[in-house]
């Protein structure tokens, strides 16, 4: 088992059935202390949170935290969508308690927990949103001509892509190589730290190692959604809110700048930014952010 | 016959042979809720091709998954999977499966051959912005115990159609195609995606369904 300094893995884990589906959780700290839920990003899992979560735990509270569908260790679905994400949040949270908790989210996890503090408010204490708050910047300005041609690359290579699912498998490889693939998306991200998680977001097949993840997942997509409706959730909020950016311009980021989005927040919402680190900022500066997130849920 | 798409298992119905073996097929796509009827619709008893009608994911005989997540983007590449057996095909959609006959239209315009809306359950959708979000929830053994899906029925008319979103597809359609019309616009009943569709150059409107369908037998 390959180790790294500070990661812990969770101390329980079960298994929550959201209509139907499997879905796979995780849990640090004292089962009596007091909840949070961590809400992962996309095409990662809650072994993403071995360093920052047992911080959490060490901190006073129970850290709850669960696979997304079709990731690490839950079951894949045939669909997904972002309502089924809320859902399966709720069927998390359903299973620690009724009452209502602070929720952490990073990235994709961030922005689903702002959906369910529209949704459901009476549910959520605390919100903390890591390098997951909507831009207001609209998609970079491209001629109609270009854009039409950008479009047709887009839902044709989607399609095409859609026809493979059913005989789509991941790629094997050694846990160097599928850190090495990883480290594609994750750049900052240090090998040793990409490999140890490699060892629970894949598995050992006979012919090497494998993610974890759905293969018919894909990055990127379209869709009819767009950000003003998300920022426009976002400047409703009554609960605090604590928004973490990292400001280094990486693939997976976002690249939300803090003076654009403050017209946006809440007045209990606040905003820190990180100008040294990049999307993964719970990971590169986990006892800072730690710290932070402690402080705001104290 | 049976497709696959993804982990879904796709049914696709022949409903009648081509006259002609060089007839291009015509394929149906039901509305929300609905499943390929049983037999050929009599506005269709005309069109020289075979005639094919697909079950969306969740509905007729096609499987049900578990846990809902359906949006019409997946419902469009159902579309695909049949169109990948068919080839080009001309696309008669009611309701819901005439908005996602647009998607298509614009998503595989060397394949789509015309695409005729119609009227039908889940043709507006949840409109052009979402609503409030709410935490839905499903009886579970009311998704056992038998199609459609009700995360479809639940899912498929909250999902936001905004107008400009539709008519990026329509000019896909339009700009790829090489057909004048693409589109045939036979519906009653105008949402607001539909209604900046029928704006579009390229979108041809009439109240006949058989008109619809004549001139794209011959196009």
């Amino acid at each position: 088992m390959t180790t790294y300094p500070g990661a812990r893995r969770p101390d329980r884990q079960r298994t929550v059935d959201s209509s139907g589906l499997a879905l796979a959780v995780h849990e640090w700290g004292d089962e009596a202390a007091p909840p949070v839920v961590l809400a992962h990003g996309g095409f990662d899992f809650a072994g993403t949170f071995d360093v920052f979560a047992p911080m959490l735990a060490e901190g006073g509270w129970r850290v709850v935290a669960w696979d997304h569908r079709g990731h690490g260790d839950s079951e894949h679905a045939n669909l997904y969508s972002w309502d089924a994400d809320v859902r399966d949040a709720v069927a998390v949270m359903d299973s620690v308690g009724r009452a209502p908790m602070p929720v952490i989210g990073h990235s994709k996890g961030g922005a689903l927990m702002l959906q369910l503090a529209e949704a459901a408010p009476h549910r959520i204490t605390r919100l903390v949103n890591i390098d997951g708050m909507p831009s207001p910047r609209p998609h970079p300005d491209v001629a109609s001509r270009e854009r039409t041609a950008l479009m047709a690359n887009e839902l044709g290579g989607w399609l095409d892509y859609r026809r493979s699912t059913s005989s789509l498998a991941r790629k094997p490889g050694t846990i160097a190589e599928l850190a090495q693939r990883r480290g594609r998306m994750n750049p900052r991200l240090s090998p040793s730290w990409l490999e140890y998680l490699v060892t629970i977001g894949a598995r050992e097949d006979a012919d090497g190692w494998r993610w974890k993840i759905d293969p018919t997942l894909r990055m990127g997509g379209f869709g009819p959604w767009r950000n003003s409706w998300s920022l426009e959730r976002l400047a409703g909020m009554d609960m605090p809110m604590l928004g973490l950016l990292g400001l280094m311009p990486e693939q997976m980021g976002w690249g939300t700048e803090p003076d654009e989005l403050r017209p946006y927040l809440p007045p209990g919402g606040r905003l820190v930014a990180f100008a040294d680190a990049g999307h993964f900022v719970h990971i590169e500066k986990s006892r800072e952010v730690a710290d932070l997130v402690l402080e705001f849920l104290a | 016959m049976i497709l696959r798409h993804g982990r879904t298992s796709l049914a696709l119905h022949e409903l009648r042979g081509g006259s002609s073996a060089s007839g291009r097929p015509l394929l149906h796509l039901h509305g929300l809720g609905e499943r390929t009827p049983s037999s050929v619709p009599q506005q269709y008893s005309a069109w020289p091709g075979p005639v094919y009608g697909l079950d969306f994911t969740g509905h007729g005989e096609s499987s049900v998954p578990k846990g809902g997540g359906y949006t019409c983007e997946m419902l469009m590449a159902d579309v695909d999977a049949a169109l990948a057996e068919l080839g080009e095909t001309t696309l008669v959609g009611r309701g819901l499966g005439a908005y996602v006959a647009v998607l298509v239209a614009g998503g595989r315009p060397a394949l789509v051959r015309g695409a005729v809306l119609r009227d039908g359950p889940g043709l507006t959708g949840g409109g052009v912005m979402p609503g409030s979000p709410s935490i839905e929830y499903v009886d579970p053994s009311a998704v056992a115990a038998a199609p459609p899906d009700p995360w479809a029925l639940v899912e498929l008319t909250r999902d936001p159609r905004p107008p400009d979103y539709a008519t990026s597809f329509v000019r896909q359609a339009v700009h790829f195609s090489g057909l004048a019309e693409p589109i045939t616009v036979c519906t009653i009943g105008r949402p607001a995606w539909l209604e900046a569709v029928v704006a579009e150059p390229g979108v041809r409107v009439t109240p006949s369904v058989e008109e619809a369908l004549r001139s794209y037998a011959v196009a």
